[in-house]
């Protein structure tokens, strides 16, 4: 375990509003977002069609009647049908990380870009950061929003940049010892990653003058922190974002790391059932919905993020007001991130349609044995697919993974099995296993 | 002059090759030979059954995957170099082989050499033409009872 004790420290005024302050400020942010929207052709027929005119939103009480923002409705926007403002006022474009084709793309305006470097150094303060530390920083600098957005973060909070980027483990360790670093920002399997170099390798302890961590870009364990915390002994931070929302610093935990407190006064969240589309009670899980506030560039109202968590109102020990969400714990579109990468299986049941005689039936299987993710997909056989020579079952299975490949650019197990032998469900069909979850 | 096989995709899972032989006996459903080609995950078992439609209806009732297929049973005298000699047939006439078995009759001397080939109907007259003995059904079903 670490040593390192993280002070309660907290960034600006706004993240320890009363309530009902912030409330009020919600309202009158949401008002205004709303006529914001209304610049954007997608929310006007949107807002047509639910018959609802931008002044009937008031309150926040009126925000249910709002329609949703989905994925397939950003996607079906490419490259900026949801700009809000003339592109002369952009200051920098993003994408999410998509694996073929389009990415989504995100605008920020100067205003924007000052607002979610703001967001950054709240959960950094939190997390333990002082302008005399210096972070390396281990993400993508690109059009994925981790790199630049924690970047930009940890500027704001004045403490030192080491830009290390992704990749080429020995080089992050030789500038984590040299450099002396305080604190790494990376994914929590990159930590894996360089945890397991340092072990490998024979490197002593106190070669480092690592303290801390702050992980996001992909759901990670409670487990995962305890094996990450005992191996390299530093203690981790989790933050959470995604870039149709902003980037990171949608939310991040603080000292007392139990759940994420959400930036309120920049996001209004919502906690639904994700098939009835109706809020669930406080503490149950459900998928998070997210309004933008703050936004010029691309405001957005309730993104269906997918992703699965639950929120807790309750006050927290650090004197944040800022309501807190749990870990997401799981997708309620299935997604998996694989090596880094946003995976679906509604790709790999397109690849598998691609397949003449494979039938609709299969499964992922997800592992990481050796700290690398290995996916499995497990394929029904078909008298149309079955063949009595073996030439053709090993040609049936490349047909299958180089299907796969050109959808999700990633290799894959693939597994004929027999007929009805994978478990049927009824409605939402489980095609994913995740053996990752226990590690 | 070609003879049925019936081939069954078969998951390596314990007692699932016991399971189809007891589907396949329950239903009075004779095997003269069987063969398997097998991977790490799966096999690819092939069968001459007394009714390769029986068995087929039996076996996908029960949830297999079973296919039939063309093969073709040549009776070698089973002495050294039997295959080969049917080997250099089917290469001078431009045949590759995509699997073979073979098994010997009861009675002794015989075995039966069992084919898929790329071009079977050319493998079939290939081997007519050079005087080999090619197998249909009766006469194997005759010949496995000797
Ligand atoms: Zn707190």
């Amino acid at each position: 375990m670490s040593k390192f004790v993280v002070e309660n420290r907290i960034w600006d005024k706004e993240e320890s509003l009363p309530r009902s302050d912030l409330a009020a400020l919600q309202s009158s942010k949401l008002r205004k977002t709303v006529e914001q929207v209304q610049e954007v052709p997608f929310y006007q027929k949107k807002f047509a069609e639910a018959g609802l005119a931008a002044e009937k939103i008031q309150t926040l009480d009126d925000l249910q009647r709002l329609p949703f923002t989905t994925k397939a409705d950003l996607r079906g926007e490419y490259p900026l049908g949801m700009l809000a403002v003339g592109k002369k006022d952009v200051a920098r474009y993003h994408g999410s990380s998509g694996t073929t084709g389009q990415p989504t793309m995100v605008a920020y305006t100067h205003n924007d870009l000052k607002m979610w470097s703001n967001l950054c150094a709240r959960f950094l303060t939190g997390g333990g950061l002082l302008p005399a530390h210096s972070v390396q920083i281990a993400f993508g600098y690109g059009l994925f929003t981790g790199g630049f957005g924690l970047h930009y973060g940890v500027e704001r909070v004045g403490a030192s940049i080491i830009p290390a980027a992704a990749g080429n483990t020995p080089k992050q360790l030789m500038l984590m010892m040299d450099m002396q670093v305080d604190a790494l920002v990376c994914t929590p399997s990159y930590a894996l990653n360089i945890s397991e170099f340092i072990i490998q390798n024979d490197i002593p302890r106190n070669a480092l003058n690592l303290k801390y961590a702050h992980f996001g870009g992909e759901p990670w364990t409670e487990d995962m922190r305890t094996r990450i915390e005992d191996e390299m002994g530093i203690l981790c931070f989790n933050n959470y974002g995604l870039s149709e929302v902003i980037g990171p610093g949608v939310s991040g935990e603080c000292a007392a790391r139990d759940g994420m407190h959400i930036a309120e006064d920049a996001f209004i969240v919502e906690c639904i059932n994700p098939d009835t589309l109706e809020p669930v009670a406080p503490g149950e899980e459900g998928e998070l919905v997210f309004t933008s506030l703050s936004k010029e560039a691309m405001p957005i109202i309730r993104y269906r993020t997918r992703d699965i968590a639950s929120l807790n109102p309750e006050p927290c020990a650090c004197g944040r007001t800022h309501i807190r969400m749990s870990r997401v714990t799981g997708r309620s579109d299935d997604m998996l991130i694989i090596k880094g990468v946003n995976v679906y299986p509604s790709q790999v049941e397109q690849a598998l349609l691609r397949v003449e005689g494979t039938a609709p039936h299969y499964q992922i299987e997800v592992d990481r044995p050796d700290r690398k993710d290995i996916v499995t997909v497990k394929v029904e056989m078909t008298e149309e697919s079955f063949s009595s020579s073996m030439k053709e079952m090993q040609e049936l299975k490349d047909r299958i993974n180089r299907a796969i490949q050109t959808i999700t650019g990633l290799r894959m197990n693939i597994e004929l099995v027999s007929p009805n032998s994978l478990e049927r469900f009824i409605g939402k069909a489980q095609r994913v296993i995740d053996h990752r979850k226990k590690v | 002059m070609k003879l049925k096989q019936l081939s069954v995709f078969l998951e390596n899972k314990p007692g699932r090759l016991r399971e189809l032989c007891a589907l396949l006996a329950d239903s009075g459903i004779n095997m003269i030979t069987i063969s398997l080609a097998d991977t790490e995950q799966f096999g690819i078992l092939r069968l001459i059954v007394s009714d390769c439609e029986a068995a087929k209806a039996v076996l996908e009732e029960k949830g297999f995957v079973a296919k039939i297929t063309e093969v073709i049973a040549v009776e070698v005298n089973d002495e050294p170099g039997g295959l080969r000699n049917v080997l250099q047939v089917e290469e001078a006439a431009g045949i590759s082989v995509e699997y073979m078995y073979a098994f010997t009759i009861k009675s002794g001397e015989n075995a039966v050499l069992l084919f898929r080939f790329d071009d079977m109907d050319k493998a079939v007259d290939a081997l007519q033409t050079a005087g080999f003995k090619v197998l249909d059904s009766v006469a194997l079903f005759n010949r496995a009872d000797d």
